[in-house]
């Protein structure tokens, strides 16, 4: 990589170039690639589309990634916590459909339906996340099963056709945003309602909860050994992630209108981005802000065949080697750095997460900033 | 309290495989019952041969996924297999007799290819077994959505019989998949790349520093995913009579193989299983399935029971307390004939 070699020449320097090669370091680091893999593909895309750097065509693609971003920082939380929700994509679909069957034309009904909406997507997660701490099903099969009944009783309920249209102004808040801005001309309700939730996601995962969910995550049964209430932690991660997809869906139903297919694939997604941001599969390692670059990612490499002319149905063939080579890079990568910490390159799976955390052989203090990157995100060089 | 207590414990002990078996004959029952409620007979000939047929695809897909879960992977690119092999052979053969082998050998090692670059992928990359497949998926994917816009080739009359025919009521496409069953059972059992299967997939770490090469019976389990898979195509071209880029998303083989093989007892996280709980599992979404088009269940109420089924069932077994750890010792105190010779095999790659 370019940057290496950058972070080499800094290395030599003194305490300012110290600095600097922590940052280099931290940017070629899994953590920290995927916001250089995203800044060179907004470069990309900006070099064949000089017209993309536009503030108001900036914002029109923060407004077309929101959804998928709030999606993967739902994902994220559960992905960290060891276990996995491949029902967000039925959430997302069944709240477009509950909001275009409900609301229908008449304004008035938005403010109750939304709190339905709320409620249900809550409802789905406890549900979840019960039967995966209460039956100990394996949280894969839970959400597979939930995926399959939710989206069957959609269809079941409409008749698997598209039906009602919500009001305008529910619609709104997916479309329209504050206009007259100066410089960007208008700032989309979802930039807005993505940037609160990034926020709020960040301040929650500093919080003693968010804590224990990455510790959750990185070892369950100390982590049970130390006193916490991991079931109350587990199906507070599905509660989160339910109510996200349900936060998609309403910008959903804005942007892309009412459908049975809207939202359909969304759980590999937002899988794809929380793993392309760095996160561990398996739970235990992983930063929130990764999470959302690695959806700006995923958006931004479409946008970018987009316009480099590509087909689209070669579209999922790249997407494909993207993530695989993203992946395999942070594998490796951690591999070759902690080669004594053998342990934690096996990503195990299922619900545990990986069973040595800490290995005592720590070369450098630089460490402790890649490796936990949640628990001291502000020496992240982003 | 003390007799529930001991056939608690007695159900515990149940090994998945026999509740998986006691689980189907449940199934059966209920389904016989409400077939029968509405004035047909469920042990017909014609409904035992639709429930057969309907195993034999989710059955082949269901093996190779054994074998991938038992070593603690995962593979979600077995839909889009299933569709490249059915397109490759029923491309090669062109409606002739004589192609027919070549087309089906073709579709084989084009599908082996895809489980080795997998399985380098998980073993030799480090790539999580769900992000690997999952990436190789989209490739081939991309590829078909390119290339194929629709059916394309067609098979011979003849290649078209094993789809077709067979012997009673047992369709020849169940047999096909009951002999992969029982090589794949004889694979796990009696070779030694099967217990390195399970030892990989128990403790990946242990069966490195025990001596296993731990990257080959992980490599094997993505070749034979995937060659199951591309069975499978085979089977759907010989059914279909031309090859399909829609075939394998359409039936959701990926997330369905997975749920089988859980249903039939292996353990998620890889280490343990049995092939014949899996032919359990798909056995059970048979005849569920069946039921339900009897009684011509609204189609997307079926996804509903579907889903309600996978999770009920796994949450039986999960109700037990599992010993991830293969008992290394037979009731009579001598090491049971499964895994006899795995011990002097470890020492073998030790000296």
């Amino acid at each position: 990589m370019t940057a290496t070699t950058t972070e080499r020449t800094n290395a030599e320097q003194t305490s300012f170039g110290q600095r600097l090669a922590d940052f280099g370091r931290t940017l070629v680091s899994p953590r920290g690639a995927v916001f250089l893999l995203l800044a060179l593909l907004l470069i990309a895309i900006t070099v064949l589309n000089p017209n993309f750097a536009d503030p108001g065509q900036f914002i029109r693609f923060i407004q077309r990634t929101a959804p998928v971003a709030i999606v993967a920082i739902g994902q994220y939380f559960v992905i960290v916590g060891g276990e996995l929700d491949l029902s967000m994509g039925s959430v997302v679909t069944a709240q477009v459909v509950i909001a275009g069957n409900l609301i229908g034309d008449d304004a008035a009904n938005s403010l109750p339906v939304l709190g339905l909406m709320l409620v249900f997507g809550a409802l789905i997660g406890v549900v979840n996340g019960l039967v995966v701490t209460m039956l100990k099903v394996p949280s894969f099969i839970v959400t597979l099963g939930m995926m399959l009944a939710l989206l069957g009783g959609v269809l079941f309920w409409t008749g698997g056709a598209a039906t009602g249209n919500p009001a305008d102004e529910f619609r709104e808040i997916g479309r329209g945003g504050i206009r007259g801005v100066p410089v960007l001309d208008i700032i989309p309700w979802s930039v807005i309602i993505l940037a609160v939730a990034l926020t709020a996601a960040i301040w929650f995962g500093r919080r003693p909860f968010g804590r224990s969910i990455i510790a959750l995550g990185d070892n369950a049964t100390t982590a049970r050994y130390a006193g916490m209430r991991s079931s109350l932690v587990t199906i507070s991660t599905f509660v989160i992630s339910s109510l996200s997809a349900t936060v998609a869906g309403v910008l959903l139903v804005g942007y892309a209108g009412v459908h049975p297919s809207v939202g359909r694939g969304y759980e590999f997604i937002a899988i794809t981005a929380v793993v392309l941001g760095g996160v561990v599969l398996g739970g235990g390692r992983g930063w929130v802000v990764g999470a959302a670059a690695g959806a700006f990612a995923l958006e931004a490499l479409f946008t970018l065949l987009n316009f480099a002319g590509v087909p689209s149905t070669y579209r999922d063939a790249v997407q494909g080697v993207i993530i695989i080579a993203a992946v395999a890079y942070a594998a490796t990568s951690f591999g070759t750095r902690r080669r004594r910490g053998r342990s934690e390159t096996s990503l195990r799976q299922g619900g545990e997460g990986p069973t040595d955390p800490m290995p005592d052989a720590q070369p450098a203090p630089h460490i402790p900033s890649t490796q936990r990157a949640d628990t001291t995100p502000t020496k992240g060089g982003s | 309290m003390s007799a529930a207590q001991t056939l608690r414990r007695t159900f515990r002990r149940f090994d998945a495989t026999i509740i998986v078996g006691v689980a189907l004959i449940g199934v059966i029952v209920v389904g016989a019952v409400l077939v029968a409620s509405v004035g047909r007979n469920f042990f017909s000939d014609g409904n035992i041969r639709d429930i057969l047929t309907g195993m034999s695809v989710l059955g082949l897909v269901a093996i190779g996924q054994t074998f991938v879960i038992l070593c603690g992977s995962l593979d979600l690119s077995v839909p889009y297999v299933v569709s490249l092999s059915s397109l490759i052979a029923a491309d090669l053969m062109a409606g002739s007799t004589a192609n027919i082998l070549p087309a089906v050998l073709a579709a084989l090692a084009v599908a082996a290819a895809i489980g080795l670059g997998n399985g380098l992928i998980v073993s030799k990359l480090k790539v999580h077994g769900f992000i690997a497949t999952l990436g190789t998926g989209l490739i081939i994917k991309g590829f078909l959505d390119t290339n194929y816009k629709g059916t394309s080739g067609s098979v011979p009359w003849e290649f078209q019989l094993i789809g077709a025919t067979g012997i009673g009521p047992v369709p020849l496409s169940t047999i096909l998949m009951l002999v992969i069953a029982v090589l794949a059972w004889l694979l796990l059992a009696r070779s030694r790349t099967g217990n390195h299967m399970f030892a990989v997939g128990g403790n990946l770490e242990v069966a490195r520093l025990s001596g296993i090469r731990t990257a080959r019976p992980l490599i094997a389990a993505h070749v034979l995913c995937a060659i199951t898979a591309a069975l499978a195509g085979l089977l759907l071209a010989s059914r279909l009579g031309v090859g399909s880029p829609t075939v394998g998303t359409q039936g959701g083989y990926d997330l369905l193989s997975i749920a089988a093989v859980v249903l039939g007892g292996t353990l998620l996280m890889g280490g343990r299983g049995s092939i014949w709980g899996t032919v359990g599992g798909v056995a059970i979404f048979a005849v569920v399935d069946n039921v339900m088009s009897v009684l011509q269940v609204n189609p997307f109420l079926k996804d509903v029971v579907r889903g309600i089924v996978i999770v009920a069932a796994v949450a039986i077994y999960t109700s037990r307390v599992v010993e991830r750890r293969r008992p290394r010792f037979g009731p009579d105190g001598r090491p049971p004939g499964v895994a006899a010779d795995a011990p002097d095999r470890a020492e073998e790659v030790r000296a």
